[in-house]
């Protein structure tokens, strides 16, 4: 045979095979051993990116999950169904992650707060929060009522009703983007089997409460007392509720003289007052 | 010629993006961070010299004495896509984190022209190993630095009020052409 054509297809032919040899050897000596489950984990997770667990995405969730560096109920996203399919997946069968929602610690809405001046502009609380004395509301630590929480969830979960940012339990995924975008460091994740709840941020004293809210925590610790267990704490005039002790029983609810600790968004102040 | 006026030549004067328009893929591609852009031209140095290397080898004592020069470009691909493999495989295992800052730039090198047009032209001039070497870092070098000076350009252009018609890759395209303008001084630098 004419050797212009075996002269090619043996020289680049045995390129070709050498090569690839080549690339199979490194491919096994170079191999970085990844674990199986990584992927695995990873079609279990929600896929969202939100970044609500605290690692970079679900990729390195995943990965963290599998390393042991994260618990498998830490994705706060995906629920309950997630956590026993990454369960199956490593083999463990632990507690179901408690569900968890976004929690806005004001209620002083437009009718219950004072304002310092009349504010006319962009509606953004981080701007808002910038200008003199902290915003136009003359409590500096309540809501400013901008909406950048609302904007900021993915899910649709927080309606500003009355100058107030509320959270809808049901939509809410507890990712955690209102509570890193409020500038006032309003909002926090509380568990959902839990309903009582202190709807007030304020660190002043009683009278500085009374004369900007209504319906703010004055720091009278009647609620302290009420508690037979001792699961609400009055830190810096502020009433603050141990989750993982409160059993739900209202007592602290019934006391409150502004009504700031809430059962189900409702104040029980009322009702206490009418059974009186 | 010496090595000096190869490499310069290579980098400054006949540089691969903007005088010759080789690897534009990657230069409008990989562009719009000046960080991206350092670790594409890194990557891009290294595999080039590797290749440029390999080539070469193969060109004189594979494709010459069995007379099938004209065989060269599949040949030359071939080297090409397995050093690109082997590199990768490579970085991945001795350095995940500088493999992670490549990212799929790494891959990307492959189907980058200026691996192969240096390649190419190394034969075509007749550069012998060393020569062949230097030329293609040179190319590298050059690569990079139009990368990551166009780069730099283009985050400031972000923050500029651009006509809507103009936004995104027409004043990229624009930005490219006056710089391959600007590179058009070095061509003084060596004389012919």
């Amino acid at each position: 045979m004419d050797m212009s054509i075996i002269y090619p297809i043996i020289s680049l032919g045995g390129m070709g095979i050498l090569f690839g040899l080549g690339l199979g050897f490194a491919g096994v000596k170079f191999k970085v051993p990844q674990d199986e489950r990584v992927p695995l984990v990873r079609d279990a997770l929600p896929g969202a990116n939100c970044g609500g667990c605290g690692f970079a995405g679900c990729d390195a969730l995943a990965t963290a999950i599998v390393e042991g560096n994260a618990s498998i109920t830490a994705c706060p996203v995906g629920g309950a169904s997630t956590v026993e399919k990454i369960g199956e997946i490593m083999g463990l069968t632990a507690e179901t992650g408690e569900r968890q929602a976004a929690f806005v610690k004001c209620n002083g809405g437009l009718c219950n707060s004072s304002y310092q001046y009349d504010y006319k502009g962009l509606e953004d609380c981080r701007l808002m929060a910038q200008l003199a004395g902290g915003g136009s509301k003359s409590c500096t630590y309540g809501c400013l009522g901008g909406g950048t929480c609302a904007k900021a969830c993915p899910f649709d979960a927080i309606k500003m009703i009355d100058g107030i940012a509320k959270v809808d339990q049901e939509k809410c995924t507890a990712c955690g983007m209102c509570v890193a975008t409020c500038p006032k460091s309003l909002i926090e994740l509380v568990p959902c089997s839990s309903d009582v709840r202190v709807a007030c941020n304020s660190r002043d004293n009683g009278k500085v409460v009374r004369s900007n809210c209504q319906v703010g925590c004055i720091g009278c610790k009647l609620c302290e007392k009420a508690c037979p267990i001792e699961a609400v704490k009055v830190e810096g005039f502020l009433a603050k509720i141990d989750y993982e002790k409160c059993t739900g029983c209202n007592a602290c609810a019934l006391k409150c003289p502004t009504g700031v600790i809430k059962v189900k968004g409702e104040s029980l102040k009322k009702e206490a007052a009418k059974s009186a | 010629m010496n090595l000096a006026v190869v490499f310069v030549g290579a980098a400054l004067v006949n540089n691969f993006v903007l005088s010759q328009f080789l690897g534009i893929c990657p230069f409008l591609g990989v562009s719009k961070k000046v960080e991206t852009a350092i670790g594409m031209g890194l990557a891009v140095i290294f595999v080039i010299a590797m290749a440029c290397a390999a080539t070469n080898v193969v060109y004189n004592f594979i494709l010459v004495p069995l007379d099938i020069i004209y065989l060269y470009n599949i040949a030359f691909i071939l080297i090409i896509a397995t050093l690109v493999q082997l590199v990768e495989m490579f970085i991945k295992k001795s350095s995940p984190t500088l493999y992670q800052a490549l990212g799929v730039y790494l891959p990307l090198i492959t189907t980058n022209c200026a691996v192969l047009g240096v390649a190419v032209l190394n034969m075509t001039s007749e550069y012998n190993f060393i020569y062949s070497v230097v030329n293609g870092v040179g190319a590298a070098v050059g690569f990079t630095l139009a990368i990551v000076l166009f780069a730099g350009i283009r985050e400031r252009i972000e923050y500029n009020n651009i006509p809507k018609a103009f936004q995104g890759f027409p004043m990229a395209l624009l930005t490219a052409g006056l710089m391959a303008i600007a590179f058009l001084g070095f061509s003084g630098l060596i004389s012919q």
